[in-house]
C-alpha cells in the first residue's frame, strides 16, 4: 500500500469530451475494474449539460502532501487497533455465513466482507456519544462502535440476549448504550433518522445550551440509496441547517444485481455534495488509512459546527448482496481485482513494512479475535430464545397505548399481556 | 390568556375572588364529566366520574399525567375552581396546549412546513417562533418523508418533536417513516429507543378543497402497530389531547379537522390533560348508542336534536381515541342501549367504522339487539362540486333515518 494521500477527485473539465469518446471520463476517475467491462456492454453517454462548476472539495479538506517515511499516518497502538477492528469484522462475518448455512440464523443476512476499511476508518474516530446510523449491512458498524460480539451474534440467532432482544434481527441492530441507531431494512429510511440525531445534537447545543455538546452522527448507506429521494432531501436539510452529520456512501458498485452505472445518470456521487452546498469527497474505500484521513477532517468539520460532508468511499463487497444472493452477475475479473486490494492485507503489509508491529503480534490479534468469535457463538447458542411473555412487551413505550378493555382496566394490566397470550 | 400552571411545583392556588360552582365549567353537552380533585395543580378529567381510582392507578403505575410536583398548599380538596375560564377558538386551544408544553419542557419542539415565520397555515403555531426561536419552531423544506424521519430520529435521541403535516394528506409521503420507523423502532430495537413524537395536522372533507386535500388518513394508519391515534373535536379536548399527546412516551397521531378550527368554546384556565385512550360521553341516552368522532360529532348532535323531538333518546359518544378503542365506555353504552350506530367521515372500506364494527361485534355480540350500522363517507374521491361533495359525507337526515330504522 502506498503512502499516497486519499484521492480527491477533481472536477471534470468540460473540454475533455472533445475527442468524442463517451468513455473518456473513465480514465480520470478512480473507479477501476467493472467500468472497463461495462463499457463493452452498454456505453454510457455523458450528459452534455453537466457543467462541472461543482468543486469537488472544500477548503476544509486540503490536498495533503505525501508524508515522508519517517512521518507515518498512524502509531503502533492505532495500527493494532485498526487491524483488530477489521479482523473482528471479517471473522465475525465469516462466522455468520457458517452459522447461516448450519441453520442457526435465518432470513436476510447481508455481509460486509471487503468493506471493513470504511467502518473501521470512520467509526474508530468517534466518541461513545457520537451516533452511527446504518442500513441492513450493519453487523460490522455495530461491532466497530463497540457493541459486544456476543450481543450481535445472539441477535442474529434470535435469542433474548441479543442487542435488540431478538426482536430486530440481522437488519435491526440497535444499541442505546453505544449510540447505534439502527439497522434499517429499507434503504434510505435511516438517513432522515441520522439527520434527526444530528438535529438533536445541534438543538442541545443551541437551545438547551449544553455548550459542550458536539456529538456527530455518521450515516452509512450504499450507492443504490443515492438515487433515492430521502438522500437528497436530507442532504438539503443537513446543509441548510449545518447539522453535525457525515454522509458516508459505501459505493460498492452494486445494488444486488443492479450496477451503479446502469442505475445512475451521473455515477460520481461525491459531486452531489457541492450541489447542496457541502464538500463532496471521493476516497479509496479499500484503504483504511486514506478513509481515516478523510474521516478525521469530515468529523472535525461537523464537530466544529461547520456542517455536513458527503464522503464517497469506493469499496467492494466480496460476497453477494446477501447470503441468498447467488452473485452470478458480477464479473470474476472484477472480484479478483478487488480481492487483490483486500483492506486487511493492505493494512497488514503497511504495518509490517513500516515496522509498526511484527507478524507474531498480528497473529496474536487474529487468535484473540478467533476466541472472541467462538465465545460469541457459544454464548449465543446457550442463550435462551425469547419467552412468549416478550411478545407484547416493547410494542409501546407506554403500554397504556393498548387501550382500555371492556372491563374498564387498561389492557396491559391483563395478566395475559405479561404472558404474551393476549390478543391485541 | 389562561393562567399557565407549571407542572413542576410552581403551582399557585387559585384566588377565590369569585365563588364559583363547578357546574359553570361544564359544557351542557358534557354533564357527565366531573372535575377531579386537584393534585399538584394538574387535574385529570375523565369522561365519567371514575377519577380517584384512575389517579390511584396512575400513581401506582405510570405517573404520566400527574407530575411529581410539590404538593399544593393546604391539601384540602378544592373542587370548585374560582375562575370561569376563557373563551377561544379550537386552533387557539391547540396553540395554547402546545405553548404550555413548550414552556414546560424545553425538549418539545415543532417541525413542519410554514410553522415558523408564517405561523402555521391554520395558525396553530402563530407567534411561537418569535417566542421560542427558529430552531424550536422549525420551518422545514417541503420534504415530508425526510422531515418526519428527522423528527423520529430527534425523538429517539431525546427530543419531543411535534411534526405538523400541513394537510394530513401530505403525510402520505411520510408513510414510510411513519409505518416503518415511528411505529416499529421501539419494538425492533428491543425497547431501547422510544419515540415520543406527535404527528398532527388537519384532515377531513372541507369546503370544496378537492379530492387530494380532503383525505381521511385514519384508515391508512390504523393498522400500524406501535402508534396511537386520537381525533379532537372541541377546543376543550383539542387542548387536552395535544398536551397528552406531547407528554406521552408513545408516538401519537393527532387528527384535526379543517372545518373545526374556528369552533369557539369556553375552557378552564387551570391546566388539564386528557386521557389519550378514553372516549368522551357527549350526551347520555337510553335508546341507541351513536359512536362518532371529529366533525361528524356535530352532524350527530344536529341529528340528535331532531331525534329528541321525535321522541328518541340517543346516547352520543365521541370515541376520540381511534386507536386503541375505548372498549369500556363503548361497551357500557352497548350494554345499556343494545343498538349501535357508527357515524364517521372515514371511507367505507377499511375505515375506522369498519374496525369498530368488528371490535363491537367481537366483544359485545350478546348485548346487541340489531346488527351494528355504520354510516361512512362514500368510497369516492371527494368531488370539487359542492353538491357532490355534500353527498359524499354523512348528513344529519341520514343519521335520523338510520336511528329510526335501527330502533324499529
Amino acid at each position: 500500500m502506498s503512502l499516497s494521500t486519499p484521492k480527491l477527485a477533481q472536477p471534470l473539465p468540460l473540454h475533455h469530451r472533445s475527442n468524442g469518446s463517451s468513455m473518456s471520463f473513465h480514465t480520470f476517475t478512480p473507479f477501476l475494474g467493472s467500468t472497463h467491462k461495462l463499457r463493452l456492454i452498454a456505453p454510457i453517454k455523458l450528459n452534455a449539460h453537466s457543467k462541472s462548476t461543482a468543486v469537488s472539495v472544500s477548503d476544509a479538506v486540503k490536498d495533503k502532501k505525501p508524508k515522508s517515511a519517517a512521518n507515518l499516518l498512524i502509531s503502533k497502538e492505532e495500527g493494532l487497533q485498526l487491524y483488530e477492528d477489521m479482523i473482528l469484522g471479517r471473522f465475525f462475518e465469516d462466522m455468520c455465513a457458517q452459522m447461516y448455512y448450519r441453520g442457526k440464523m435465518f432470513g436476510f443476512v447481508h455481509l460486509y466482507n471487503g468493506q471493513e476499511a470504511v467502518s473501521t476508518g470512520f467509526i474508530k474516530l468517534l466518541k461513545k456519544e457520537d451516533s452511527v446510523v446504518s442500513t441492513y449491512r450493519d453487523h460490522v458498524h455495530s461491532l466497530s462502535k463497540g457493541v459486544p460480539a456476543r450481543a450481535v451474534m445472539s441477535e442474529l440467532f434470535g435469542k433474548a440476549t441479543g442487542c435488540s432482544r431478538g426482536q430486530g434481527g440481522s437488519m435491526h441492530m440497535f444499541s442505546k448504550e453505544h449510540n447505534v441507531i439502527g439497522g434499517f431494512a429499507f434503504i434510505a429510511e435511516g438517513i432522515p433518522i441520522a439527520t434527526g440525531a444530528a438535529f438533536s445534537s445541534k438543538y442541545r447545543r443551541e437551545v438547551l445550551k449544553e455548550a459542550d455538546c458536539d456529538h456527530v452522527t455518521l450515516a452509512f448507506f450504499g450507492d443504490g440509496t443515492c438515487n433515492n429521494g430521502q438522500f437528497y432531501e436530507c442532504l438539503n436539510m443537513a446543509a441548510l441547517w449545518k447539522l453535525p452529520i457525515v454522509f458516508v456512501v459505501e459505493n460498492n458498485l452494486w445494488a444486488i444485481g443492479m450496477s451503479h452505472l446502469r442505475a445512475t445518470s451521473d455515477p460520481q456521487i461525491w459531486k452531489k455534495g457541492p450541489a447542496f452546498g457541502m464538500p463532496g469527497v471521493h476516497v479509496d474505500g479499500m484503504d483504511v488509512l486514506k478513509v481515516r484521513e478523510v474521516a478525521k477532517e469530515a468529523i472535525e468539520r461537523a464537530r466544529r459546527g461547520e456542517g455536513p460532508t458527503l464522503v464517497e468511499c469506493e469499496t467492494y463487497r466480496f460476497r453477494g448482496h446477501s447470503l441468498a444472493d447467488p452473485d452470478e452477475l458480477r464479473d470474476p475479473a472484477e472480484k479478483a481485482h478487488y480481492a487483490g486490494r483486500d483492506p486487511i492485507s493492505a493494512l497488514k503489509k503497511y504495518i509490517i513494512e513500516n515496522k509498526l508491529a511484527s507478524e507474531q503480534e498480528l497473529k496474536a490479534i487474529e487468535k484473540k479475535i478467533d476466541e472472541v468469535i467462538e465465545d460469541a457463538v457459544e454464548f449465543a447458542d446457550e442463550s435462551p430464545f425469547p419467552a412468549r411473555s416478550q411478545l407484547l412487551e416493547n410494542v409501546f413505550a407506554d403500554p397504556k397505548g393498548f387501550g382500555i378493555g371492556p372491563d374498564g382496566k387498561y389492557r396491559c394490566e391483563d395478566p395475559k399481556f405479561t404472558e404474551g397470550t393476549a390478543h391485541v | 390568556m389562561a393562567t399557565l400552571f407549571q407542572g413542576l411545583g410552581l403551582v399557585t392556588p387559585l384566588s377565590s375572588s369569585n365563588s364559583f360552582e363547578s357546574n359553570k365549567l361544564l359544557h351542557p353537552s358534557r354533564t357527565c364529566r366531573s372535575i377531579s380533585e386537584r393534585k399538584d395543580g394538574i387535574f385529570v378529567v375523565r369522561s365519567d366520574a371514575r377519577v380517584s381510582q384512575l389517579l390511584k392507578r396512575r400513581a401506582r403505575t405510570h405517573d404520566l399525567l400527574v407530575t411529581n410536583a410539590v404538593a399544593t398548599q393546604g391539601g384540602s380538596f378544592v373542587a370548585s375552581t374560582s375562575k370561569p375560564g376563557h373563551e377561544l377558538l379550537l386552533f387557539e386551544a391547540l396553540r395554547e396546549g402546545l405553548e404550555e408544553e413548550m414552556e414546560r419542557d424545553p425538549c418539545v419542539c415543532v417541525m413542519g412546513e410554514d410553522v415558523g415565520h408564517y405561523g402555521g397555515s391554520y395558525k396553530v403555531t402563530k407567534d411561537l417562533a418569535t417566542k421560542f426561536g427558529d430552531l424550536r419552531v422549525l420551518d422545514t423544506p417541503i420534504a415530508e418523508n425526510s422531515f418526519t424521519g428527522m423528527g423520529i430520529g430527534a425523538a429517539m435521541t431525546g427530543l419531543r418533536p411535534v411534526v405538523e403535516g400541513m394537510n394530513m394528506g401530505f403525510l402520505l409521503l411520510a408513510f414510510n417513516q411513519i409505518s416503518n420507523n415511528c411505529g416499529m423502532l421501539h419494538y425492533t430495537s428491543g425497547g431501547q429507543f422510544k419515540i415520543p413524537i406527535v404527528i398532527r395536522g388537519p384532515g377531513g372533507v372541507g369546503r370544496q378543497l378537492g379530492a387530494e386535500h380532503s383525505q381521511r388518513l385514519e384508515s391508512y394508519f390504523q393498522s400500524i402497530p406501535g402508534i396511537q391515534m386520537v381525533a379532537c373535536s372541541t377546543p376543550y379536548n383539542a387542548k387536552g389531547l395535544m398536551k397528552a399527546a406531547i407528554r406521552s412516551e408513545n408516538p401519537v397521531i393527532l387528527f384535526e379537522h379543517v372545518l373545526l378550527y374556528n369552533l369557539k368554546e369556553r375552557i378552564p384556565d387551570e391546566e388539564y390533560v386528557l386521557s389519550l385512550e378514553e372516549a368522551e360521553m357527549v350526551r347520555p341516552g337510553e335508546h341507541v348508542t351513536i359512536l362518532t368522532y371529529s366533525r361528524m360529532r356535530y352532524h350527530v348532535m344536529q341529528a340528535a336534536k331532531t331525534l329528541v323531538n321525535k321522541g328518541y333518546d340517543p346516547e352520543v359518544i365521541d370515541i376520540r381515541s381511534l386507536k386503541p378503542f375505548d372498549l369500556h365506555t363503548i361497551g357500557n353504552s352497548v350494554k345499556k342501549t343494545h343498538r349501535v350506530l357508527i357515524v364517521e367521515e372515514c371511507m367505507r372500506t377499511g375505515g375506522i367504522g369498519a374496525s369498530l364494527t368488528a371490535a363491537i361485534t367481537e366483544n359485545f355480540h350478546d348485548y346487541l339487539d340489531a346488527p351494528v350500522v355504520c354510516l361512512s363517507s362514500q368510497d369516492v374521491p371527494t368531488p370539487y362540486a359542492g353538491t357532490l361533495e355534500e353527498w359524499t359525507v354523512v348528513q344529519p337526515p341520514q343519521i335520523v333515518t338510520a336511528v329510526e330504522q335501527l330502533c324499529q
